[in-house]
Order: structure tokens, then sequence, then C-alpha cells
């Protein structure tokens, strides 16, 4: 959901833009968008992993972002991950925090 | 026409000259199939009739303030605009000026071309002009965070009323916006041609090499100034970690980066590749052709309102080496 106007919908994340001539983006064709989506996933659940939570795709079109209780949260964009995942984890994801910091360095 | 068409958005403090710089530009034949929106607060608009313009693509946005009351009269404004030239019913238009109110945060509008389902295929952000007073500036970096946010937006500062100005107070201002936006180019009102009023953000994207790597712009409070630092990485960076990281910190702490722009060294990629953002809205990133000053490393701008320089840096690379790891564990590499 747009963070200003609540418009459901805004899948265009500037991490996987639409490949236009000049922008650079690995959402160029279907193996290259699959590997950067797993990487992605990967990466991400090693970040939400110091929370205990799992992230995964949904048919390649929504995120579907899991607790350890059962609780789920649905949401179409990379732009809405974190402040779902703070909400499900109960406090926001700072990557300003000292004890994050010191957490993602601790990631194996 | 093929592709989004451009808008470039002029923005500055009241009374810094934004009507009459557009004014100017638009006399331009550079200028010529632009189309024009204003934003005026006030009950009677009056900048869109000194703009001497009549016919429909002029279109006056009233009674608010583009970052608040009338974002969706926006919207609705450049759709309408679209789908009249659609049907031919305005002259044809290549491009859009929006001219917002003095006291307004360039980043909502920006945030509603980028982010609005519909808006978003048919226009695109090119970039932000902010107009500077050269007499009344100095004061306002002491006491307005708009006025900071405006300038921090900002891909082009164009200093106004330096006529009026003693010239040591211009080149202390020079070196001040220096301070506050260094990824910004400046130019005295008299010097900027249309072509620097249109010029792509992407066509500026190199962090400059003599930004002061810690340096205080502005202190609107003491105890949270706005400030300007560079990052440099020599080491490639991994753009996955990297996209999450940025992701994450604009998510928590957007409202007090007005700026984030430069150039990455990516992992696995030869060319550069620039990127830039204000608040929480970041642009798709731009692949260059070459290293500028062929320095091959990444350097990022960040333009910040009480933020801890060191933590941004030492969250960054927690985050850079992290990602590495992950990746480099093998199914995902």
């Amino acid at each position: 959901m747009c963070s200003l106007c609540g418009v459901l919908g805004c899948d265009d994340h500037w991490t996987s833009a639409v490949a236009r001539p000049g922008v650079y983006t690995r959402n160029t064709d279907r193996i290259a968008r699959r590997r950067e989506a797993a990487r992605r996933l990967a990466v991400a659940n090693a970040l939400l992993s110091t929370r205990r939570l799992r992230l995964s795709e949904w048919q390649g079109r929504s995120y579907v972002l899991a607790s350890p209780t059962g609780n789920t949260r649905v949401f179409d964009a990379l732009s809405h991950l974190w402040s779902e995942a703070g909400a499900l984890a109960g406090r926001p994801f700072d990557p300003l925090d000292p004890d994050f910091i010191a957490s993602v360095e601790a990631i194996r | 026409m093929s592709g989004p068409t451009p808008i470039h958005l002029l923005t500055g403090f009241l009374g810094s000259g934004k009507t009459t710089l557009l004014r100017r530009m638009l006399a331009d034949p550079a200028m010529a199939g632009a189309a024009v929106l204003v934003n005026e607060f006030g009950e009677i608009g009056l900048d869109h009739e000194l703009l001497e313009r009549v016919d429909d693509t002029v279109v006056l946005l009233k009674s608010g303030c583009l970052c608040c009351t009338v974002r969706g009269e926006l919207a609705e404004a450049l759709l309408a605009l679209h789908s009249r030239r659609a049907r031919s019913e305005v002259p044809f238009f290549d491009r859009v000026a929006i001219e917002t109110t003095g006291m307004a945060d360039p980043y909502p509008a920006l945030s509603t071309i980028r982010s609005h389902p519909v808006l978003r295929s048919h226009y695109r952000n090119a970039g932000v002009v902010t107009t500077v007073d050269a007499v009344n500036a100095p004061d306002l970096l002491n006491t307005r965070l708009e006025a900071l946010r405006q300038i921090g937006a900002a891909d082009l500062l164009v200093l106004t009323k330096t006529d009026l100005a003693a010239p040591g107070m211009v080149s202390d201002l020079v070196a001040r916006l220096a301070a506050v936006n260094p990824s910004a180019r400046v130019l005295t009102a008299p010097e900027a041609t249309a072509e620097d009023f249109l010029a792509e953000a992407g066509d500026t994207p190199a962090a400059p090499a003599d930004a002061l790597p810690h340096h205080r712009a502005g202190g609107v409070r003491a105890e949270t100034p706005v400030t300007s630092f560079s990052l440099e990485i020599e080491e490639p960076v991994d753009w996955t970690g990297f996209g999450l990281w940025l992701t994450m910190l604009l998510d928590r702490h957007g409202e007090n980066i007005f700026r984030v722009k430069g150039i990455l060294n990516l992992r696995g990629e030869e060319h550069p590749v620039a990127v830039h953002g204000v608040q929480r809205l970041v642009h798709s990133p731009v692949h260059l052709e070459r290293w500028p000053d062929g320095r091959r490393a990444s350097r990022l701008v960040f333009i910040v309102h009480g933020l801890d320089h060191a933590r941004i840096e030492a969250s960054f690379r927690a985050f850079d080496a992290m990602s590495r790891r992950v990746t480099a564990r093998g199914s995902v590499a």
C-alpha cells in the first residue's frame, strides 16, 4: 500500500523496476527475475530470522510473511516488507539500532 | 509519443522567485511543449495569470498546498491532462512543469507521481528545481525545515535575487547550499537556461568527489541539525543486500533522510549504477556508461536530519557483508 495515499497495488519497487532503456534492473527476463527473487528471499529471511519471522512468495505476485505462532500478513510489494514485519514482530526493524546491527553481523 | 511524460517539479520557499523563473523558462522554445500546473495556497490564484499563457495546458491547483490537501487534485489534474491530450482536446505537450506552493514539501508530489497506480504508467519524475532567495535564504536555513527539505530534494538549485545581496553573502550561501545538498548543481537565475531546467536527475548522477565527509549544513534546532555526508566504498556492493538495507532504512527513517544520491559499484556489474531518492521515494536506478572521473568505487551522498553518520555507515557495511555471506551459501549465489 502506498505510504501516503493508501492506494493498493504499488508493486513497482525500485529494486525490481520495469525494464526500460537506461534503467538498471534484474527484472529483465523470467530466469533473471526468478534468480533475483530467490536471492532477495534468502537475504530477507536471514534478516527476518532475527525476529523468528519467515517470508515466502505466493505465485510470484505477492509476499506472505508468517510468525512462529501462525500469524500471517500478505502484501504485494517489497516496500511494505519492513513495516509489515515490524507490526508482526511487535517492534520496528531499525537498521540504525546498534543491537540490530550486531545481530546482522552475527548472521552466518 | 512513447514512454511516460517527464515531470519537472519547481519548488522554493515563499517569494523565492519560482514564478519569475518559470515564466522565463516557458519563453524558451525548449519549453514550448510543456504543460504547466501551478499550485497556490490562497483564495485567489494569481501565479498562473503571471505566466501569460492562456491555453488549457496551464492548470491551477488552488485552495490548498500540494503536499497535503490537494494531492488528489494533482493526480486528477495530471490524469485529465493525459486524457485530453489523447483526445486532442488540449495542445500537445511532451512534458509537464509543476510549480508548488512555497511551503510545500516536494516529497508527497514526487511520491504521488511515482506510486499512483495509473499516474505512474503515464508520467515520471524527471527532476526537482529549487529556487533559493539569496537575500532571505541564510535566515531560512536556520529556521525553516521546509526550506531545507526543498533544498535537499533539488537536482538543480537556482539562486535568485543575487543582485540584491552582497557578493560575500552569495558566496557564503553557495558554500552553505553545497553543504546541505552536495549532489545538486547550483546556478544563479541569470545563468540558468531551459536546458538546465529540463536536465534529467539521472544526467548528473555522480556524488561530487569533493563532498565533505561529515558536514554540518544547517541548524534548525541545535540538537537536530541537518547534515550531509558521503559514504565511499571501494569493495563491490551486493545489490540484493543494498536494496533491502535502503528499503528498511527509508521505512524507519525516511522522513529524516532528505536525500540519497550516488553511484554504485555493484558486484558482477561492469558499469556504474546511479541511485537517487527523496525521503521514502527512490527513483528507478539508472545504468551509466562510464565511471565519473574513472574511479571505480561506490559513492553515496546522504542529507539527513538528526541521524548519526557513523551508524548509517556501520549499518550499510553490516548488511552488505551479511548479504554476501548469505548469497555465498551456494544455492542462491
